[in-house]
């Protein structure tokens, strides 16, 4: 240890001058975009020096206002809306005398009242806000503060503040990791919240901080740090730490970011980097936009239009009044004279237009925004009640944080959900197991009786009393001692990477690196076969009650290639013992030919997990003679410490031991999904809603969770991989899978032949025409080869169900510019589409493209800080509640507990909500066109009335939410049919009582043709014409729609008596003048004979209209309805019992999920990392404590680390070794072993965009690091240098041969996987894009 | 929102499970099946037909007499006369003859109509003070704005009753005269009030408070509208309670009308008349015509209608007609909906999920 210190002088000079150079270079290209900061110089433990860069504080502010801004801010805000304004400028009319037709007051009511609902509702909205800024604000962090540890408030936390992290913490700030409480400054954290891995990761500080340890050193500590301003990349850091006059380079392996959790540390220390909204956290949330509904965007469009029509009909009545005063008013002069400032009748026309723009302002009344937002606050209500999407669980009921997007859920047409914590519950289970051709364990079955849990706890004093088992078959064979189980646990105890940790006798703790290793750990522990402890040389057992120390010989660790572990032990005995664990497809070849039967029974066992969409894992043993090892290890060894190719031949000395191997069964672990999950997404796919699944985690876990949950399935036609580096390769990924598509789907239609001559045709054209045969071959590949993408434009007409994979790094071409159209189209081709590994702002780049392209409504769903942006991004933000981080929830738009409530949300309530809304805007246009006294309650009653059938119903027929999507029901042609019904109502309702009434007197002969008497029975056939037609859209009659209708009806005549009373008249002669008018009116028999008729004549076309499209075009809804009644009329006589019977039948695929073979999805620890295995057999990541050998362990450990400075300073080419340092200290083993391997090697197949851009970086050139800033050339420039330890220390892997075998193997991978995907459509060879089909 | 008072554990977050909230509420859903619309369809054609044949009967029975005497016979002198707005002043009278060839039986209502007068402007509705004519004393002397320019002359006085409505009151008079086959002349009696809805009389319109004043008293400091030759005070010279802003005349003129072509009650034969009591009997007539109002400046006509009623009013053929025309098209709709039906969704072919 004490060697490593003096290493840094040596290398540091070196790297550093290049890095300043570097940075410089690239550093003016940034000040153009951030002018404010180019690069930040925090100082720890010192306030002072801080204070004087301004850096943005740890408060986080998301809300909008305060007390003093409110009003101003909110009004502004507010009249930024059309209607508002609109409404504004009426009243300024108004105010003018001259053309102010009705009283001021008419308008300012209703816009006073429409602005303070608003205001108040957003003063509310806004306060939430403060309150979960407050709580936020004021979670408690530990800060240093003069050589002490005190309690601070998270805001008022400041950059270069040093602060103590304890176990399960959030990480309150971007940290600078100083020095933890685990050896080696390593800690563990969790970035659920960042890019929704859960696996741990590593983190690792400085060398020489990790030093410092308790808390007095650490408050002399006063290192500067300088390093990238903030930004939005959270997968790379680059600073350096100036300390005591030596420089070390920052990484983000040395990092720990805002949103993580810390885990499996005691504690930790940190130096704050960044803080607040400064964050990697905070800047990756985008920024609030205010969400409009299209429906909302529809009717400002339609109140532009309807203003537009006013304006129209202004003129024409202007210019009728102009014509009309010159005719006729100059002659009626004597009797009225005009007004002062009128003089002529063009002036007069000028003023009346104004008057006509207020009075007929109905048309557009303000009480249509009023009345909409009321409605959507009762939708919002009746979602917040809905016992349904209750989640007893956690006990959250859904919110819906939002009120004005309801009727958008009826829209949606692209759901994107996040993967961990969204579909599944983040909880490995070792669910079933198959050991020596016997099955064991079910699938709990939530329908069926639960089987017994088993009780481990008499047999078994160290099982974990969490753990879930429910064959009890398993348990006897384990008692009566059959010798395969007892192997299949002891393989299970032995073979892995997990440590362990007793704190007390008997209370053990795995640290499992990813959840599978846990799950399959705990598993054996709790079936007797308890792993203790390690060391580096020895694993601990307690078998059967029995300790057992197995001495670790090797430990052979999982990589993406291999795709499988194995550790050799010596038993007490002295017996030597391989056991292995791995996907079936590589461990099934490598077994012993012997027993055949076996093998065949297993694999059908490992088919029918596959199926059931369970990780499986096949695991197998082998016994070796001293002789064997002896020969082995010598092998073993020689390529260890080979200079050139090390990856290679330890992977030829693994694969050379790993052979004839016996095979002992195979695990099943579900990664389980959240409940209801696949049924959510088949009903949703019925409904034709499009989920894609945007998950930060690998390619093989978001595969397999796609299987789990349905939407990948085998009989699909095909699924595409898109996992290019380049633009180019992903570009012919693209392409390649479009045309696979057009090719399967043609091939059904036989459309192949035809296309396929239409190309022949096109070239020979082309070759008569050049009369060159030479060429023709060329062009003919050129022709058609570009024929495929012009006929995309056919994509839509793709049949044939097709899945798209495509990784982070691909994606990143993908959603540039060019790429964008032709990504789109592939993507939406398919049924399925699953992105994984992508940044949290990728997700939200995806949600807009297709926001951009399809023009649909698009809905996101997450739990985690990396699901904020896309939430924020998309139409409908959806979080999931009732869990530890808050932040997608503050973001969302709706909140509840649980994946499966999106069905009801989205069918029921969205359906609902949308049909509501717009049966509410028809039937208010209609009634404003009909020209009327604008009534509240009509607004107000109709939102309650427009349910059409009943919510099971709704899930039952996913079709049934079709028409929102297709935005059938609310649209132009919807809304010129209201308005041309309107139209028409008004024709009637003028004309029938102007043809009666003129004539007309009362029965005491006073004539009825007076104004007055017109007006109320004009009023009176609108208001019952009115509520017919209300009536008639009324699909289902409660109890509140009698009382609306009924009452709004009742309130009409009531309101009118009242207004033509006598006491109002009284008190106002001249506002009321009226009197009497109702009862004068209403008295004659011959108005409600007018009424009587003109009721008939509007109604009678609708009825007419609507039972002819009943009858001829009935909708699915109203078939729906149609056998829901005649069902309810069978069922009466049966009585009630029947009534679960639908229920049953509701749910769309309930039992089994889909109990059919062939696929098989390996997961071996999917969710697993490279490099624990070198990291255990250090001994680094042990505590000394428990060490048991500490001495043993510590000759190890530097012996290790001695062979990689020797190969270092031996190896690694001068130009980039010799800026490395081996920085003994800090360390690379773990680091880059953790997880550069695993990417690098990983390569073009396993899609590493890590957090540790390193690797990608010096992979090669035709890799981009990540995929937020594709095109950024200064990348891997400035990376390289400030990552040269971890670099260096990936190169200590295999040094100066690696680049080289990892690009044969890319290329072997690559070339191989394009003949396999190339040769499975068998007709095409291998370069299938390039060639025309042969025929 | 499930704010339940001291509920604890896990569900105490739970929404509540009432009908309203869970939105199940029992409900009738009607359709609009071929057993419910085509009945109803069929049932109002024939309801409406009913009505129609109804009302034409009754219609039938009305009778009406029309008459223009703008400028008939001899009022033809008033009529030019009246062209020359300075002879305002000057009184006209004519004579109009015509004969009634049936006897119109039971009541007998007089109206005077004018054509193309338009009481429906805005301004011109907005020109009146209801505060004013409600007998309101302060506002009898300062009447409201909207009256303007007819709120006070020229001198500042206030003008009661104030307005473009009232100042254009129309001012015919006229006395019915019936002539005996025997040649004597027996002049009908008309009554004079009566004619205004019972809320106008007694609610709307209302003199100022007398107190023991004489009308003429509180009408002083105001003056006539411009173009009125006699004070609101004396309209009636006859009844002295028909005086002031209770003036039936004035009050049937400020309920105005609709449109442009109206008719107004003026008065209504009085049967205590022996020779009236059946109403008004065959014969030759005549009306003496007091020739005021001019209509030349807005291409009016005016004229006078003699009518009967029935229950539901004057002789009015468009609705009996329009109930006709509804119910035939009513059962067109009906019978093309049947065919529709039969031969397209019947037995719910469509209804089929």
């Amino acid at each position: 240890m004490t060697v490593l210190t003096e290493i840094p002088e040596k290398w540091f000079p070196v790297v550093l001058p290049i890095k300043k150079k570097k940075k410089a270079g690239f550093g003016g290209g940034k000040s153009k975009k951030k002018r404010t900061e180019e690069e930040r110089r925090v100082k720890a433990n010192d306030r002072e020096h801080n204070e004087k860069f301004q850096y943005a504080s740890n408060c986080i502010v998301t809300s909008k206002y305060n007390i003093l801004t409110f009003l101003p801010v909110n009004l502004f805000e507010q009249f930024q809306e059309v209607a508002n304004t609109y409404f504004l400028f009426l009243l300024i009319l108004q105010l003018i005398p001259q053309i102010s037709s009705l009283s001021w007051f008419t308008t300012i009511v209703p816009l006073a009242l429409v602005l303070s609902i608003t205001a108040v509702k957003d003063a509310t909205d806004d306060y939430f806000r403060h309150k979960s800024d407050n709580q936020v604000n004021n979670r408690q962090s530990q800060v240093l503060i003069r050589g002490s540890l005190q309690n601070e408030k998270w805001m008022n936390v400041k950059v270069g503040d040093v602060i103590k992290l304890e176990n399960n913490q959030f990480v309150a700030a971007d940290l600078l990791l100083l020095s933890s409480t685990e050896p080696h400054g390593l800690c563990y954290i969790e970035t659920a919240e960042l890019d929704g891995e859960t696996n741990m990761k590593v983190r690792q500080s400085v060398s020489v901080t990790a030093e410092l340890g308790d808390p007095n050193n650490l408050a002399s500590f006063d290192g500067e740090v300088v390093c990238e301003p903030p930004n939005n990349k959270l997968d790379r850091f680059c600073g350096t730490l100036y300390w005591r006059e030596k420089k070390y380079p920052l990484t983000n392996q040395n990092m720990l970011l805002r949103g993580c959790v810390l885990r499996n540390t005691e504690a930790c220390f940190g130096l704050v980097i960044f803080a607040g909204p400064d964050t990697k956290l905070m800047q990756n949330s985008g920024r609030t936009k205010f969400k409009r509904t299209s429906i909302d965007r529809l009717m400002n469009t339609l109140v532009l239009w309807i203003f537009g029509f006013l304006v129209c009909m202004g003129v024409i009545l202007a210019v009728g009044n102009a014509v009309w005063e010159r005719e006729v008013g100059s002659l009626f002069q004597s009797y009225l004279p005009w007004d002062p400032p009128v003089d002529n009748f063009l002036f007069s026309a000028f003023l009346s237009f104004w008057s006509y723009i207020i009075i007929l302002n109905t048309v557009v009344p303000i009480s249509l925004y009023v009345s909409v937002e009321v409605i959507r606050l009762g939708h919002s209500y009746f979602i917040n009640w809905d016992r349904q999407m209750f989640c007893s669980r956690c006990n959250t009921a859904a919110e819906s944080r939002t009120t004005t997007l309801n009727e958008e859920l009826g829209q949606v047409e692209y759901i994107f959900s996040d993967k961990t914590g969204t579909l599944t519950q983040n909880i490995m289970t070792f669910n079933k197991c198959s050991i020596n051709g016997q099955t064991y364990g079910e699938v709990t079955d939530p329908v069926g009786k639960q089987p017994k849990r088993l009780d481990f706890t008499p047999f078994n004093p160290l099982a974990n009393p969490d753990f879930c088992f429910y064959d009890e078959k398993l348990l006897e064979s384990v008692k009566v001692g059959d010798l395969h189980t007892h192997e299949f646990f002891r393989l299970l105890s032995l073979c892995h990477t997990v440590m362990s940790e007793e704190k007390s006798e008997g209370e053990l703790v795995y640290k499992a690196q990813s959840p599978d290793e846990g799950a399959l750990v705990t598993a054996a522990r709790n079936f007797g076969f308890v792993f203790r402890s390690r060391t580096p040389g020895t694993i601990t057992t307690t078998e059967m009650g029995r300790t057992v120390t197995y001495s670790l010989l090797a430990i052979l660790d999982f990589n993406n290639i291999r795709k499988r572990m194995s550790v050799i032990v010596r038993n007490p005995e002295g017996r030597i013992c391989l056991y292995c664990k791995g996907a079936d497809t590589v461990l099934l070849e490598r077994l012993h030919p012997c027993n055949q039967e076996l093998m065949s029974i297993t694999s059908d066992h490992l088919n029918e997990y596959g199926a059931d969409g369970l990780r499986t894992l096949a695991l197998a043993y082998r016994e070796l003679s001293e002789d064997e090892w002896e020969a082995w290890s010598e092998s073993h060894r020689c390529a260890d410490k080979a200079t050139d190719c090390r990856e290679d031949r330890l992977a030829a000395a693994y694969d050379k031991i790993e052979q004839d191997m016996k095979l002992l069964g195979a695990t099943a672990i579900e990664d389980k999904l959240q409940e209801g999950v696949p049924e959510t997404i088949a009903l949703l796919s019925l409904a034709n809603i499009k989920v894609w699944v945007l998950t930060g985690d690998k390619q093989e876990t978001a595969v397999n969770i796609g299987y789990s949950c349905k939407m990948l399935t085998d009989d699909m036609t095909e699924v595409f991989i898109i996992g290019g580096h380049t633009v180019q390769s992903v570009r012919q990924e693209l392409r390649s899978a479009r045309e696979r598509m057009m090719e399967l789907s043609r091939g059904k239609t036989e459309g192949m032949e035809a296309w396929a001559e239409a190309c022949f045709m096109g070239n020979g054209m082309k070759d008569g025409q050049e009369g060159d045969c030479t060429t023709g071959r060329g062009s003919k590949q050129l022709h058609c080869s570009s024929l495929p993408p012009s006929a995309s434009g056919d994509m839509d007409s793709i049949s044939g169900e097709f899945a798209l994979i495509i990784s982070g790094h691909s994606l990143a071409h993908a959603l540039e510019a060019d790429m964008e159209a032709e990504f789109v189209s592939t993507a939406c081709a398919c049924k399925a589409v699953i992105c994984c590994r992508v940044t949290p702002l990728q997700k939200a780049q995806v949600v807009e493209l297709i926001k951009k392209h399809k023009k649909a409504v698009t809905l996101a769903i997450g739990d985690g800080a990396n699901d904020v942006s896309m939430i924020k991004s998309a139409h409908i933000g959806v979080g999931i509640s009732g869990q530890e981080g808050i932040q997608a929830v503050l973001a969302s738009d709706y909140s509840f507990a649980q994946f499966r409530f999106l069905q009801r949300l989205l069918l029921v309530h969205g359906r609902w909500s949308y049909l509501r809304m717009c049966r509410f805007l028809c039937y208010f246009f209609y009634k404003n066109f009909a020209f009327t006294m604008v009534h509240f309650w009509f607004g107000f009653f109709c939102g309650f009335s427009a349910q059409d059938v009943p919510d099971h119903r709704s899930l039952e027929y996913p079709k049934l939410y079709e028409p929102g999507q297709l935005n059938l029901l609310f649209n132009k042609k919807e809304f010129f049919i209201c308005i041309t019904q309107g139209i028409y109502t008004s024709v009637v309702l003028f004309f029938v009582p102007y043809a009666v009434l003129s004539n007309a007197t009362q029965s005491n002969g006073v004539p009825l043709a007076d104004y007055q008497t017109f007006a109320v029975t004009t009023a009176t056939a609108l208001v019952i014409v009115v509520s017919v037609q209300i009536a008639l859209d009324t699909g289902f009659w409660t109890v509140f729609n009698h009382m609306f209708v009924w009452g709004s009806v009742g309130c009409y005549f009531t309101i009118m008596f009242a207004l033509h009373s006598q006491t109002l008249f009284r008190i106002f002669p001249n506002q009321f003048r009226f009197i009497g008018s109702a009862q004068n009116t209403l008295l004659q028999p011959v108005v409600w004979l007018t009424i009587a008729l003109a009721t008939a004549i509007c109604v009678v076309p609708v009825l007419a209209f609507r039972f002819l499209k009943l009858d001829l075009k009935p909708q699915l809804s109203d078939t729906v309805r149609h056998t829901q009644l005649v069902r309810q009329k069978r069922r009466k006589p049966a009585g009630r019992s029947i009534g679960g019977a639908w229920r049953g039948t509701g749910s769309v695929s309930e039992g089994r999920l889909g109990a059919r073979g062939g696929s098989r999805r390996s997961g071996y620890a999917f969710s697993h990392q490279e490099g624990f295995g070198e990291l255990i057999t250090s001994g680094k990541n042990m505590r000394l404590s428990s060490l048991a050998l500490a001495n043993f362990a510590s000759k190890h450990s530097s012996s290790w680390i001695e062979t990689l400075r020797r190969k270092k300073t031996n190896h690694t080419p001068p130009s980039t070794s010799g800026e490395c340092s081996p920085a003994p200290s800090n360390v690379s083993g773990t680091g880059p072993a953790l997880s550069n391997s695993s990417s690098v090697l990983g390569g073009s197949q396993e899609t590493p965009i890590e957090e540790e851009t390193d690797a990608a970086v010096v992979l090669s050139s035709s890799s981009h690091p990540a995929a937020s800033e594709p095109a950024e050339p200064r990348a891997p420039a400035q990376v390289a240098p400030a990552d040269s330890s971890t670099s260096a220390a990936a190169r200590t892997d295999s040094p100066g041969g690696w680049t080289r075998s990892l690009e044969t193997v890319q290329e072997a991978l690559f070339g191989r996987r394009g003949c396999a995907s190339a040769s499975s459509t068998q007709d095409s060879p291998c370069v299938a894009t390039e060639t025309p089909p042969p025929y | 929102m499930g704010k339940t008072k001291d509920k604890s554990g896990p569900l105490a977050r739970r929404p509540d499970n009432s009908a309203f909230k869970q939105q199940r509420l029992p409900a009738w859903s009607p359709m609009l099946t071929a057993n419910t619309v085509l009945p109803f369809f069929y049932l109002l054609a024939v309801v409406c037909m009913l009505l129609g044949v109804w009302l034409l009967l009754l219609v039938q029975s009305t009778q009406e007499i029309k008459l223009d005497y703008t400028d008939l016979g001899n009022c033809n002198e008033c009529f030019d006369l009246r062209r020359n707005v300075s002879n305002a002043a000057q009184a006209c009278s004519c004579r109009v003859e015509f004969s009634i060839d049936k006897s119109l039986k039971g009541d007998v209502f007089f109206y005077y109509g004018l054509k193309n007068f338009h009481q429906n402007l805005r301004r011109y509705m907005d020109s009146r003070d209801d505060g004013q004519t409600l007998g309101r004393i302060k506002i009898l002397k300062n009447p409201s704005t909207y009256c303007a320019p007819f709120d006070k002359d020229k001198y500042g006085v206030p003008i009661a009753p104030c307005g473009a409505v009232a100042n254009s009151m129309f001012n015919d008079s006229f006395s019915l005269t019936y002539h005996l086959s025997s040649g004597r002349s027996v002049p009908v009696p008309l009554l004079r009030t009566g004619l205004t809805w019972y809320t106008d009389k007694n609610v709307k319109f209302r003199n100022p408070r007398t107190d023991n004043l004489t009308l003429a008293e509180v009408f002083e400091g105001t003056r006539p509208p411009l173009y009125w030759q006699t004070p609101v005070y004396s309209l009636d010279p006859r009844d002295p309670n028909n005086n002031g802003f209770i003036n039936e005349d004035l009050i049937v003129w400020m309920r105005e009308a609709a449109f442009p072509n109206f008719k107004k009650l003026y008065g209504i034969l009085n049967r205590a008349d022996p020779n009236f009591e059946k109403g008004l009997p065959k014969g030759n007539y005549s009306i003496d015509i007091s020739y005021n109002f001019p209509v030349q400046h807005f291409q009016g006509r005016k004229g006078v209608v003699l009518t009967t009623l029935t229950w539901f009013g004057g002789q009015n053929h468009f609705l009996p007609i329009a109930y006709l025309v509804t119910s035939s098209l009513i059962l067109l709709a009906a019978v093309v909906l049947t065919v529709a039906w039969w031969k397209f969704g019947k037995d719910g072919k469509n209804m089929k999920e």
